[in-house]
């Protein structure tokens, strides 16, 4: 049964890509559009992260557009297609791993000014282990508003546009963060 | 079967928008046939002007030499054929092997013709023979018959770019070994072997970098 479905299939996007090759955009797309979820599963072998998956799919979508005129209809497109779509997997692989391996991710990067003034008060909490692990023991949503709106100091507005949260809902947690954080620091 | 993202959906909307028909390359071995031919043709006008008679003579009654000449042009014509069928996503990478047998025969028949040189004609056999000419006949041809195989191989956008010019340029490296026995002493010494090494790698390393960089 599935391997009529496969022959179907096969036959199908052969049918389909020996058109495209001629013009009929119609019968492209549709092929285009079927072989995607075959795609997938290919680069899921090599990419576990959907995003990273999807750029790959889309990358070899632009490869099987650019070398379309390779395809010999009287040879399986099934095959031709694995073969694309594997080696651009590993392409990406490789890219990725030549991309890990340069960058370092640095949270507080974005927070260093060249003026060293405007560091002090982030240098100051970076320094004092006691109150980076208060703050960390705190519970999600007060740690949140704690470090959007005085560690990142950026305003309630802002905060609320990038937590989800109400601005009602964030004073409440900066209050009652900011209390704790008291309570906890004194008792130290 | 989970439809297309929206990215995703947007680009095959756009990929069959844009698709103009396309003209179907021809199989591999009829694309190499094709190229071997208008290189043949070629060769057929330029080696009357280039040949030296006497020396080609020479080389073809010793059936050591003449082991050699075929050798070149076997690697020649394997590593081209080779190159065509590579530059195809869906042919097999066991493609790449077709023109070693030959390859070794070329070197082999090369070192030993030289060793043969060497013992019977002493300290000569480390002596600077005809390199320059050899390295210069090797790379001047070379570079016409790279660029043009470059060209042709680039129609099939390969997806190992340098690979593929690094086979298409063995082949040309060993067309034009062997039009070099057209006017070559069959003398040679281990210094000519290793110049025309020299000259078979650079080709090869230029043509790679060049593919590499066109496709």
């Amino acid at each position: 049964m599935a391997s009529d479905h496969d022959a179907v299939t096969e036959q199908n996007w052969s049918r389909w890509m020996a058109a495209a090759q001629d013009g009929d955009r119609a019968a492209y797309e549709r092929l285009l559009r079927d072989i995607v979820p075959f795609l997938r599963a290919v680069v899921s072998r090599f990419h576990r992260a959907p995003d990273r998956r999807e750029d790959v799919v889309q990358d070899i979508l632009l490869t099987v557009h650019r070398v379309r005129q390779t395809y010999d209809p009287s040879r399986p497109f099934t095959h031709w297609l694995a073969t694309l779509a594997r080696r651009r997997a590993i392409d990406a692989l490789r890219r990725s791993g030549r991309t890990d391996k340069a960058e370092i991710f640095d949270e507080f990067a974005y927070e260093t000014f060249s003026d060293p003034a405007a560091n002090k008060e982030l240098e100051a909490y970076e320094s004092d282990p006691g109150l980076q692990s208060a703050i960390a023991g705190l519970p999600e949503g007060q740690r949140e508003a704690i470090e959007l709106l005085k560690l990142r100091e950026l305003s309630l507005v802002e905060a609320s546009a990038l937590s989800g949260k109400s601005v009602s809902a964030l004073k409440v947690n900066v209050h009652r963060a900011i209390k704790s954080l008291r309570l906890r620091l004194k008792g130290e | 079967m989970p439809p297309p993202t929206h990215s995703t959906d947007q680009l095959i909307a756009a990929l069959a928008a844009s698709a103009a028909p396309v003209r179907r390359l021809r199989p591999p071995m009829i694309r190499a046939l094709f190229w071997l031919i208008a290189v043949a043709a070629v060769a057929a006008v330029i080696l009357p002007f280039f040949a030296d008679m006497t020396i080609l003579s020479a080389h073809l009654q010793d059936w050591k030499y003449r082991i050699e000449m075929a050798a070149t042009l076997l690697t020649g014509i394997a590593a081209v054929v080779a190159a065509f069928h590579l530059s195809l996503p869906d042919r097999s990478t066991a493609w790449a092997w077709l023109p070693v047998p030959f390859l070794a025969l070329w070197l082999g028949s090369s070192g030993y013709n030289c060793w043969r040189d060497w013992i019977e004609t002493g300290a000569h056999g480390w002596q600077f023979g005809e390199s320059a000419v050899c390295f210069g006949v090797i790379v001047g041809f070379s570079i016409p018959l790279g660029a043009a195989q470059l060209i042709v191989l680039a129609r099939a956008k390969p997806m190992m770019p340098g690979r593929v010019a690094a086979m298409g340029g063995l082949g040309i490296a060993g067309i034009a070994a062997f039009f070099l026995a057209f006017n070559h002493a069959p003398d040679a010494s281990f210094l000519d072997l290793g110049w025309h090494a020299v000259a078979v790698g650079l080709v090869v390393a230029v043509t790679s970098a060049v593919g590499r960089l066109r496709t």
